[in-house]
């Protein structure tokens, strides 16, 4: 059917080193490939493996719209050299491998410290850590923590995964933290 | 050229000598570059990230300098450099490379520290650029074996451009070598031609594994679930498609070898009664004398023709070439049936428990990190989960206030015997209830001749005994929830533990009671067969209890919800009960396991009925139900679950099967195992017969005597199981005394940085002074 037909715009080497270099399937790879060219206009459908789209069609995919952490994740799943957040195809097919359901737990925890840290200085400091606590609650004003909620939790937070006392949470520590609950790698999933 | 390790003491006693040589550099390049393709890391956040131990006073302003130190330390390059991390997989690659056994604890310190040569300040443009740091990685990668290499490859968390252009790399330097090897030894080549297998059939396997996913049914459905309600009513679904994974296995055992078979070879017997619908109720009647039940089967060998002349007279015909025995196929199916859903219980709960081994659930740093499920993609369900994480964070610093609050000695007093009670009560229900059923099957008795003998009424009598006991288990859980309500336990997770355990007391105390009626044989039977009679019991238990989880959720969610909506005008739903639901699945499971020695198309009944029951709940609860608004570990219940449908249930069910095998005597006149003194004989029989025939093959009879008989055998292997168990306990306790040992030496690490990142703070000001 429809899989059939985009199987033939993907040149087959290339669909090769896709399930060589990521955790999809080939069907997966197909779906993805026909969900990314609906974001396309119809005239630019054809050489789908090398336009990018703009952030704004990405986010109107229904995996995304919703997720408080949708800019943060085209943010780092994105590879364009002009910052605008766009995505080619195989940005938008890193980002279905490293939440599919065979990616191992560490390049989970990778990915999930690159999303939480909202200003990208490689670490988990407290404003990241209030931010974070900010999308989980909602952007509601009744389901914000007040800030004496949020001071405790934070200390919480650090006491508990600050493992060198420095304030901060880096990739090593948020990763030690991660692997002792087996939840996460079920709940950081998206499947098309 | 490449630094070895012990170089490294070098650099580490030099120290100041390095930081004076970087400073130098940095004040002659100062201006802060554009990393390509990597955002930048201000100094703000990174003065911002550093409180004095000890001190209450605000930390100083560090010249921006020194904040460049900060900010390429690799422990924070890590986390955000497209080279840090090129560099880091390097490392791994020629660690993976050089090690052959588990390195001693004291050389961990200075292999698991990223070497300091490899992070170089990202403003010196003379140190190693990205290219370079490629072609390192690409180089340690060809000297690993290509099921590694790309193994490395995959897990890399590189962009897929990056990888392409390293796989790239990597097979125009392989692509020379290849073809060299052809003009070597034979040796060699083979050495070639394996890697060539083994790459073929990694192939195959993937094939295979994307045909797997290909056929995978209900995934739409289960996404949609998934995408309303998250992964806890997900769980729920998950567990139904095991079951009928399970249900399938043996199912097809049972038809291929025993029912297709007695189907074809069908014995003479008597005619049958006619169809009425309340057979599909009662399974009596019409399926009395059918494939359904025990009593159809012959006790002969198939395809035998000498099997109607009377015995001892000497058959004319000859013997069948290919003799089926059935009673030994009826055996061995039932049996090879029961080892392989062991098996994929096993497998499923070791796997399960790997996966949820974990720490205390009350951390809130765990909570934080990994409370988001992102497969919910519902705008209102995502308002949803937010909430529900609001809430849950609220409550869990609320108990952490109050913890460090002590209770005082009355209210823990009366909390004690609060919960003594509420327990009393529990299990003094439960055994009110089998004592009522106890009581009910004796009256039953006594009630069957008082009652005419017509038809309808003699089998409408036999709905009684199900009814009660579906009704017990449809209402004793309301009574559970009251008491649980009345109970208020502190913790949701505790509250959901004592609930299953509460349910499950009831139903296992149930069924014992029917296990020991049935097998005491003091249930009178129509018929002389009582096997028959046993599975036609089962079956009804089967289709009463679906009848009265449709009812359940008639009731407890369409017209529940309807009341609210409509009478109460709330904006509330009924919610979905997970833990409830599921055992009521693994109650039905047991019933199914119970049953299939004397009714071999039960699971058949109950695929059936599971197949119903996905679509009926899934309607349900797309229309009747709101998300859980409690918190609920999916994996860790995931294991409890499966844990109870392997222990309790499967268990519990072998052993009612291997006593039935062992020590019962089966009925006289019908089944396969007729004048025999229990099933068990026939396969002894069997055995008695193979030595006659053929005295070639001792060995299987002596393996059978010494060994399968013996109960020496059983002896040992429980010792050599439970010595194992020991060994992994020893193992595990002593691994977590090596993460203490290395979480200590983690904070003293990180004393040091903070002193050196004084120190280097102090240089710089002498140095501007």
């Amino acid at each position: 059917g429809a899989m059939g037909g985009s199987a033939s715009l993907i040149p087959r080497d290339l669909l090769g080193e896709y399930q060589e270099l990521t955790f999809l399937s080939k069907q997966e790879i197909l779906l993805a490939y026909k969900r990314f060219s609906e974001l396309l206009p119809k005239e630019e459908r054809e050489n789908a493996c090398s336009v990018r789209v703009p952030k704004s069609q990405i986010l109107t995919l229904p995996e995304l719209r919703a997720n408080p952490f949708q800019h943060r994740i085209c943010h780092v799943f994105s590879t364009s050299e002009t910052r605008d957040d766009s995505m080619s195809f195989e940005d938008f097919l890193d980002m279905l491998s490293v939440f599919s359901d065979s990616a191992t737990s560490d390049i989970k925890s990778h990915y999930a410290f690159r999303i939480f840290d909202f200003d990208e200085d490689g670490t988990l400091d407290r404003k990241d850590l209030e931010q974070l606590v900010n999308c989980l609650t909602g952007q509601g004003e009744e389901s914000r923590l007040s800030s004496a909620e949020m001071e405790q939790l934070i200390k919480n937070i650090l006491e508990e995964s600050d493992i060198d006392k420095d304030g901060t949470i880096n990739l090593s520590e948020f990763q030690h933290v991660v692997s002792r609950s087996p939840d996460f790698a079920s709940s950081f999933k998206i499947v098309l | 050229q490449e630094p070895s390790p012990d170089n490294e003491r070098a650099l580490h006693t030099s120290f100041h000598q390095l930081i004076l040589e970087q400073s130098s550099l940095i004040e002659a390049g100062l201006e802060l570059q554009e990393r390509h393709r990597v955002c930048l890391a201000t100094p703000h956040a990174c003065a911002v990230a550093w409180p004095e131990p000890g001190q209450g006073e605000e930390h100083p302003s560090y010249s921006s300098a020194s904040l460049q130190v900060l900010a390429s330390m690799p422990s924070r390059t890590i986390g955000r450099s497209l080279g840090a991390i090129i560099s880091q997989y390097c490392n791994r690659t020629a660690r993976l490379r050089r090690r052959s056994s588990r390195p001693p604890l004291q050389q961990l310190c200075r292999t698991a520290r990223p070497s300091l040569h490899q992070y170089d300040l990202d403003t010196d443009p003379t140190r190693a650029t990205l290219e370079e740091k490629r072609c390192l990685l690409v180089k340690e990668l060809l000297s690993l074996s290509p099921s590694q290499c790309s193994h490395m490859l995959l897990t890399m968390p590189l962009s897929l451009a990056e990888k392409r252009i390293l796989r790239r790399q990597l097979s125009g330097q392989e692509g020379p070598l290849r073809q060299r090897t052809h003009h070597w030894l034979p040796s060699l080549f083979c050495g070639w031609s394996k890697v060539c297998i083994v790459l073929g059939c990694r192939g195959l396997w993937y094939r295979l594994l994307s045909l797997l996913r290909a056929v995978q049914p209900w995934h739409y459905a289960l996404k949609q679930i998934g995408g309303r309600f998250g992964s806890s009513v997900l769980s729920y679904f998950l567990f139904l498609k095991t079951l009928l994974m399970l249900n399938f296995f043996s199912f097809f055992i049972l038809l291929a070898f025993v029912v297709v078979l007695q189907a074809l070879y069908p014995p003479a017997s008597a005619s049958p009664q006619p169809f009425t619908g309340l057979e599909l109720l009662t399974g009596a009647g019409y399926f009395s004398h059918s494939l359904l039940y025990y009593g159809y089967y012959s006790n002969v060998t198939l395809n035998d023709p000498c099997t109607s002349s009377p015995k001892g007279s000497v058959c004319p015909l000859a013997p069948p070439l290919l003799p089926y025995n059935l009673p030994l196929a009826y055996l061995f199916s039932v049996g090879v049936s029961f080892l392989i859903t062991c098996v994929l219980l096993v497998y499923s709960v070791s796997r399960s428990f790997r996966e949820s081994v974990g720490s205390s659930p009350g951390d809130l740093a765990i909570k934080v990190f990994c409370a988001w499920d992102f497969k919910v993609i519902q705008r209102r369900s995502v308002k949803l989960q937010c909430e529900n994480i609001c809430t849950q964070l609220k409550e869990l610093l609320v108990e952490q206030r109050s913890r460090s609050h002590s209770q005082s000695h009355c209210q823990c007093l009366r909390r004690c015997v609060v919960v003594l009670l509420a327990w009393v009560l529990a299990l003094g229900s439960a055994s009110g209830c089998v004592l009522a059923l106890h009581y009910c099957l004796q009256h039953m008795h006594m009630e069957q001749q008082a009652w005419g003998s017509g038809r309808w009424q003699q089998e409408s009598i036999l709905l009684v005994l199900p009814l009660v006991v579906s009704l017990f288990n449809a209402l004793m859980p309301h009574l559970y929830n009251l008491l649980a309500m009345w109970e208020k336990q502190d913790s949701p997770v505790t509250q959901v533990y004592v609930a299953v355990i509460r349910n499950l007391t009831l139903k296992t105390m149930v069924l014992i009671l029917l296990c020991y009626q049935w097998l005491s044989r003091s249930i009178t039977c129509s018929t002389e067969c009582w096997e028959t009679c046993v599975g036609q019991d089962l079956y009804r238990f089967m289709m009463m209890d679906f009848i009265f989880t449709l009812l359940d959720m008639l009731f407890g969610e369409l017209i529940w919800r309807l009341i609210l909506e409509k009478r109460l005008k709330t904006k509330q739903r009924p919610e979905f009960d997970i833990a409830r639901n599921v055992l009521e699945l693994i109650y039905g499971q047991t019933l199914t396991w119970l049953g299939i020695l004397f009714a071999p198309l039960l699971p058949a009944v109950q695929m059936l009925k599971l197949l119903l029951l996905f679509y009926i709940k899934k309607t349900s609860l797309m229309r009747n139900c709101q998300s859980p608004s409690k918190p609920w570990q999916a994996s860790r219940m995931s294991t409890m679950f499966i844990t109870l449908l392997c222990f309790p249930s499967f268990l519990g069910a072998a052993a009612f099967l291997s006593y039935t095998i062992w020590s019962v005597q089966p009925s006289e006149t019908c089944g396969p195992f007729r004048g025999l003194e229990t099933i068990y004989e026939s396969g002894k029989r069997w055995v008695l017969v193979l030595e006659k025939s053929n005295p070639n093959i001792t060995w299987f009879t002596w393996f059978y005597q010494h060994l399968l008989e013996n109960t020496c055998l059983l002896f040992f292997m429980s010792m050599a199981l439970i010595a194992m168990i020991y060994f992994n306990i020893q193992v595990v306790r002593g691994r977590q005394r090596v993460i203490c040992l290395l979480q200590e030496q983690i904070a003293n690490e990180g004393e040091d940085k903070v002193f050196l990142i004084q120190k280097l703070h102090s240089v710089y000001e002498q140095r501007h002074r």
